[in-house]
């Protein structure tokens, strides 16, 4: 019979294209083969990088499924055909990737999630830009928005992720020699991601995700008090609390949210205040941004609530004590430095003067460096 | 933004990388960092220096393990070697032959040694430092429970005590710092005993494993700072979270700090706390002040002490300058304690910061 547990997830991460997470990928294939293991390579991109292809020398492909959108055909990985062969270990290259509308799922991360259910355990590769709570940080850093991303609570499955790393300095001299990009991509890569400083502060922050996510599955994650610590104000066990607001600045606050209630270990809640208990009355557009904002929350796990209220802050804050929550979460204020719109300032003022009884984060606007 | 960053061909950039590398006269120091024994430095490094010579390069390896496997021997085939020299009952680096032979790069695997007496440096990684500065670039490996200012930390974990290390500083002193971060050949084991005893290794390597991750992150963040001030970038990219806590004499310090250490804990962050200078305060106000310093520096913060006539302006102008990515304030600087004058503490902070979170502590 076969085997009903979940399969095991391990994650290559990466700070850029280039520093070997496939290669690693599929050397672990190997060595798992090697020692007489059932191993599949369920989907890997080659980017025509020839060491990269002969490793998977020896090792069973399972072929791609071909998907006609819009006149081209686009190959996906065959998630049926992977079931059905039903290997103990199945290889499967870029975690975040996208798949091509008229997929079965809309995401590669998806069909991961299948195959684990089946029993069958994953190897797997991705960059740090690709997290979900970090995509602020890295449009901070990089000027870039990335789209393609995995919700923090996908990794946090992993059994294991590990950091592939090199020095920006050898990957530029691997980009320059065009093992990783074709020339006119290389060129087109050195004016976003591939600026050195870029790239370091990429690395930086792969390095620190990694190191959180080694303490994560660690038994040392919960570390007695030190000397002149605190013991009880250590234990206070952490409820956060978002608001939702139309604004697009709600996307940053319940990532920033997430992030934090995850290293703290704390529950997070997000909700909306409507006069009427419902999104029925607001103007179109605005439900809409709610709507989504609110989807957003529940795809990290959020637990999402509306709240009735003619007024924000009381309603907000009454939830929050109702509820023990510690720290509530807000946009900032947006507008201009020294003209900021008076009611959303007014709102944090607000908030800031009722609840003297917890933390109130106003989450930073986190805009691109300029880079020189 | 706004700027059309220029257009570049990774050659130009790597011409760029490299000539600022060649003007740079003290040579360049590069460490492979592990965390335990049997995650393939020794491979690595090798490795690195095969392609380097197939690419041309002027490579010598000045020492290796004593005991290397076969693939690593067969690497070293086609190198050509200094070998250590005899020194005082033991083996060392031969520098002098190395310094006469003044290769462009010298590959020295272990780092962490202590030279026979007599020796021309007492330390390997002394002889290290000799080289790079002469200008040669040197390519080395250490793993972290070598280095000296982690022993603490380190030697319960491996129950080992090791007197041969490196300082911390030489090893941030790197230009370049990789992190081999391989999982471990692992024992199979069946027992219940054996189990146990695979499960107690694993917490210890998560633990070596997240110091050595760290310590590399640490070195990565010095390095974009030099970056970001040679190149004049004011401002800072946050990727290492650093809490910077206001604190007055009659703020609630004790919640703020300890928030602070956890967050700061959590996030492998850096946490200072800061209060401006009021003069002048009652006898009661200071000896409060005090206690809340001493509680600070026992939770391991960095104090800083800032001066200005506005307070307000003397946090940002501080959090500013030293990219802090967490702010927070205390309730008494909601209103109260602050001149009013200068208008609402907060609505001003949240003005003038950028790129941080301003979190409010309750009274």
């Amino acid at each position: 019979m076969a085997d009903q547990r979940r399969g095991s997830l391990k994650i290559y991460m990466g700070y850029a294209a280039g520093v070997g997470k496939t290669y690693q990928m599929l050397e672990e294939a190997q060595e798992l083969r090697a020692r007489g293991l059932d191993v599949v390579v369920g989907y890997f991109e080659p980017h025509a990088r020839k060491d990269t292809i002969a490793k998977t020398d020896g090792l069973e492909l399972i072929p791609r499924k071909q998907i006609e959108y819009r006149g081209s055909v686009f190959e996906e990985m065959d998630t049926d055909a992977i079931l059905a062969r039903n290997p103990a270990i199945c290889a499967v290259d870029e975690f975040p990737h996208t798949n091509v509308p008229g997929s079965q799922r809309a995401k590669r991360w998806e069909d991961v999630q299948i195959l684990l259910d089946a029993g069958i355990s994953v190897i797997t590769t991705m960059n740090i830009q690709h997290l979900e709570s970090l995509n602020d940080q890295v449009r901070h850093i990089t000027g870039v928005r990335v789209r393609e991303t995995i919700p923090d609570w996908v990794v946090q499955q992993a059994g294991e992720v590990v950091m592939v790393d090199l020095t920006p300095r050898a990957l530029l001299h691997r980009l320059a020699r065009g093992v990783i990009y074709s020339r006119e991509k290389a060129e087109q890569a050195m004016n976003n991601f591939f600026r050195e400083s870029t790239l370091v502060a990429l690395r930086e922050l792969a390095l620190r995700e990694t190191a959180h996510e080694v303490v994560q599955r660690s038994a040392t994650a919960v570390l007695p008090p030190r000397p002149g610590e605190n013991a009880l104000l250590s234990n206070v066990r952490h409820k956060l609390l978002i608001l939702v607001t139309p604004s697009s600045s709600s996307a940053m606050v319940i990532r920033r949210a997430r992030r934090v209630a995850d290293f703290l270990g704390a529950e997070c809640f997000a909700v909306t205040v409507q006069p009427s208990g419902d999104l029925k009355e607001l103007p179109a557009a605005d439900r809409e941004s709610v709507e989504r904002h609110l989807n957003f929350a529940r795809n990290l796990h959020i637990e999402t609530r509306i709240l009735e209220g003619a007024e924000v802050a009381t309603a907000l804050v009454n939830f929050a004590r109702r509820n023990q929550i510690t720290q509530i979460f807000l946009a900032r204020p947006r507008g201009n430095r020294w003209s900021l719109p008076l009611f959303s300032r007014d709102l944090v003022q607000r908030i800031v003067n009722i609840a003297r009884d917890m933390q109130i984060v106003i989450v930073a606007e986190r805009q691109p460096v300029d880079h020189a | 933004m706004g700027r059309e960053p220029a257009r570049k061909t990774p050659e130009q950039l790597l011409r760029e990388v490299e000539a600022a590398e060649s003007a740079d006269q003290k040579g360049h120091l590069k460490i492979f960092l592990g965390y335990a024994s049997g995650v393939g430095k020794s491979f690595r490094m090798l490795d690195e220096a095969r392609r380097r010579r197939e690419r041309g390069q002027d490579v010598v390896v000045g020492a290796v393990q004593p005991r290397l496997r076969p693939e690593e021997e067969s690497l070293l085939q086609n190198l050509e070697m200094v070998p250590l020299v005899a020194s005082g009952g033991g083996t060392a680096v031969d520098v002098e032959a190395l310094l006469r032979r003044h290769p462009s790069v010298c590959f020295i695997d272990g780092l962490a040694y202590n030279n026979p007496p007599g020796s021309r440096n007492p330390t390997r990684w002394q002889d290290v430092a000799e080289l790079v500065s002469s200008g040669i670039k040197v390519i080395t490996s250490i793993n972290i429970q070598y280095v000296s200012e982690l022993g603490e930390q380190i030697e319960p974990l491996t129950g080992k005590h090791v007197d041969q290390t490196v300082p911390v500083a030489f090893i941030r002193s790197a230009d370049e710092i990789e992190i081999i971060d391989a999982p471990p050949e692992q024992p199979l084991g069946h027992s219940a005993e054996e189990q146990a005893n695979a499960t107690e290794r694993a917490r210890r390597l998560s633990s070596l494993r997240e110091l050595a991750l760290i310590l590399a992150a640490d070195v990565v963040d010095h390095q974009l700072n030099e970056y970001l001030d040679s190149h004049g970038v004011q401002q800072s990219f946050g990727a290492h979270e650093r809490i910077l806590v206001c604190i007055t004499p009659r703020a609630n310090a004790r919640e703020m700090i300890e928030t602070a250490r956890l967050m700061s804990a959590r996030f492998h962050g850096e946490l200072i706390v800061a209060y401006v200078r009021q003069s002048p305060i009652s006898a009661a106000d200071q000896a409060a002040l005090d206690e809340k310093l001493e509680a600070a520096r026992a939770a391991g913060a960095r104090i800083a002490i800032l001066e200005g006539e506005d307070p307000v302006q003397a946090i940002l102008d501080f959090a500013n300058a030293g990219g802090i990515t967490q702010l927070f304030i205390g309730h008494s600087q909601r209103s109260g304690f602050w001149p009013n004058l200068w208008g609402n503490p907060v609505d001003k902070l949240l003005r003038g910061s950028q790129g941080m979170d301003v979190r409010v502590f309750p009274q």
